[in-house]
């Protein structure tokens, strides 16, 4: 089972549930979680597990080579995201433009652009007791997240089975990059603050859901705080609330310094409890 | 034209609520961009009046003509994001998949595809209730190119600034360090980092900062939550001295900035005690 844990907002609270959930789950099973918010990966902080793996992930450039040139023009005039560029007697590549579709290289008449790769990040696997942790993280000036983040799933999939249960933490927003990080998930757990900005976000959040056709449930974040406006909303749209997390100043210090919380806070703990029985349910209900 | 990003790395560090304020500060000597176009929500501090609306189009989509597919795959085959399934025997693009690079529309045979542009996004020019002018936008739904929206929205607010003679240009980013992030920061003489004492919120400060060195941007830095974790505070200093980083203030660990929220308020309208001051005399140190 694929669990994805998203958010509109960011800083409401997915890397939190998510390290301690998949420590939680992992007590008792298989459990794989996934840091695919590879712009800023923060999960590693909470998971202090030794390294098994590690390899550089590549993107996939055009590179000129000028004696067989004859400077068409093709290639620039195919590109659409101005990655390729005639100047004079020379062809520029832009490679933080380029979504390596391979146009320019398999479309030119003489073969004068082959694809070659280019780092644009890295890949390590942890182990810590039962639980597997894999990160990504993405080269600081790379722009595109949504190829790094589709190669980390493919590393998934090729190395953990499905007995694994397998938890993605998402990046925020709203954008490409989270439909890439939650595209093949089984459900998705959309996790909000009870605030006019949580609110506001979730709603974005749930209509990506539903124009993905996801199954989705709601965790509600530092409950007391705010207004009762989200859950409102849930029970307006018809959106399960599988839990609501208490807002406790002695969370946010225990997350400061990158200790897990349920190890910690019965309170805390009682909640992963529940969030834990609802997910095997759906598990052995089979959704898909 | 001085022009100021506000931009954090990691998410809910506090960038839209200090952001707001200074809004609120700097008043109808400045210009207001919203740039975290895919989760916006400095209007909802800001009663913005939506006075201009428009549409925007970026990037294209394939689109298949059934009538003219004679179904020779040649698009599928050339496709390297999957896009282009056969569906109930007729290809048929995937618009979540589809990049709209164009390369199956170079190889169809049959003129059968076409590429069509996306209006991906609204945006929005707004008077705001601190008397200036609010550029802000809303990206479609798993819409590409954010950061040509966020091009959008700055250039827009630099066009007004020019043309009503305002002296700065206050933009919220949005997190992350990927292409949004990248476009804010493009032309502006000054970034702040709304930072927070987690081991998170250090972490992602230091990659955050690693772009903004790339473009040469003098840099200041505001502690939010300071005194949740003093140990890790005193990291983030250490960090902003050894890479020559304004400290800016630190604000302390406060619901006032949620119930501030939760009023439609900014903090300085909210709060008239510790918590403006801080923001008043950090206003006044940016600008």
């Amino acid at each position: 089972m694929k669990i994805a844990i998203a958010s509109g907002k960011g800083g409401t609270g997915k890397t939190t549930l998510a390290v301690n959930l998949a420590s939680f789950l992992a007590e008792s099973r298989k459990v794989v979680l996934c840091d695919l918010d590879v712009e800023e990966p923060n999960s590693g902080l909470f998971i202090k597990g030794n390294l098994i793996h590690r390899e550089d992930k590549f993107k996939m450039i055009p590179e000129w080579e000028k004696e067989k040139c004859t400077l068409c023009g093709h290639c620039q005039k195919v590109c659409n995201f101005h990655a390729v560029i005639q100047l004079g007697d020379q062809i520029m590549v832009f490679p933080e433009l380029c979504h390596s579709c391979y146009a320019c290289s398999e479309l030119c008449p003489v073969d004068a652009l082959s694809m070659i790769p280019q780092k644009m990040g890295e890949l390590k696997q942890f182990k810590k007791g039962g639980l597997s942790f894999v990160e990504s993280r993405l080269d600081i000036g790379q722009e595109q997240a949504v190829p790094l983040i589709a190669q980390t799933l493919e590393y998934i999939d090729k190395n953990f089975d499905d007995d694994f249960i397998k938890l993605f933490d998402a990046p925020p927003g709203t954008s490409c990059p989270v439909i890439e990080a939650t595209k093949d998930a089984d459900f998705v757990i959309l996790i909000t603050e009870p605030t006019p900005f949580g609110l506001h976000d979730l709603t974005l959040a749930v209509d990506t859901m539903r124009e993905l056709e996801k199954n989705f449930g709601v965790i509600v974040n530092r409950h007391g705080i705010g207004n009762n406006d989200v859950l409102s909303f849930c029970q307006k749209k018809n959106i399960p609330v599988i839990s609501k997390l208490p807002n406790d100043r002695r969370i946010a210090e225990l997350y400061s310094r990158g200790s897990l919380i349920y190890q910690k806070m019965p309170e805390f703990k009682k909640q992963l409890v529940n969030i834990a029985d609802y997910l095997l349910k759906l598990q052995e209900e089979g959704i898909r | 034209m001085k022009e100021i990003v506000i931009i954090s790395g990691k998410g809910g560090t506090g960038k839209t609520s200090i952001t707001a304020s200074f809004a609120m500060l700097g008043g109808k000597d400045i210009v207001v961009a919203d740039c975290d176009v895919d989760a916006a929500d400095m209007h909802l501090l800001m009663q913005p009046d939506w006075e201009r609306s428009e549409d925007f189009y970026s990037g294209v989509l394939a689109e298949v003509d059934q009538e003219k597919c004679v179904k020779c795959g040649n698009c599928a085959d050339v496709c390297r994001f999957s896009a282009i399934p056969i569906i109930d025997k007729k290809y048929v693009v995937n618009k979540l998949n589809c990049e709209g690079c164009g390369y199956c529309f170079h190889v169809c045979p049959t003129d059968a595809i076409t590429m069509k542009e996306q209006n991906v996004g609204k945006w929005y020019i707004s008077n705001t209730k601190a008397d200036n002018v609010l550029v802000h936008a809303r990206l479609g739904i798993g819409a590409e190119n954010s950061g040509k929206l966020v091009a959008k929205v700055k250039n827009e607010a630099k066009r007004i600034a020019k043309e009503t003679g305002k002296q700065f240009i206050v933009a919220d980013g949005s997190p992350g360090i990927g292409c949004p992030v990248v476009s804010s920061l493009s032309g502006a003489d000054f970034v702040v980092l709304v930072t927070e004492p987690t081991v998170s919120g250090l972490h992602d400060l230091k990659r955050v900062y690693q772009l903004v060195k790339k473009f040469n941007i003098s840099a200041g830095c505001i502690i939010n939550k300071a005194d949740l974790n003093t140990k890790v505070a005193r990291q983030i200093e250490e960090f902003l001295r050894e890479e020559n980083i304004i400290h800016i203030s630190d604000l302390p660990y406060d619901e006032t900035f949620t119930k501030a929220m939760t009023n439609g308020q900014t903090i300085v309208e909210y709060d008239d005690a510790n918590l403006k001051n801080i923001l008043v005399n950090s206003w006044e140190k940016i600008k």
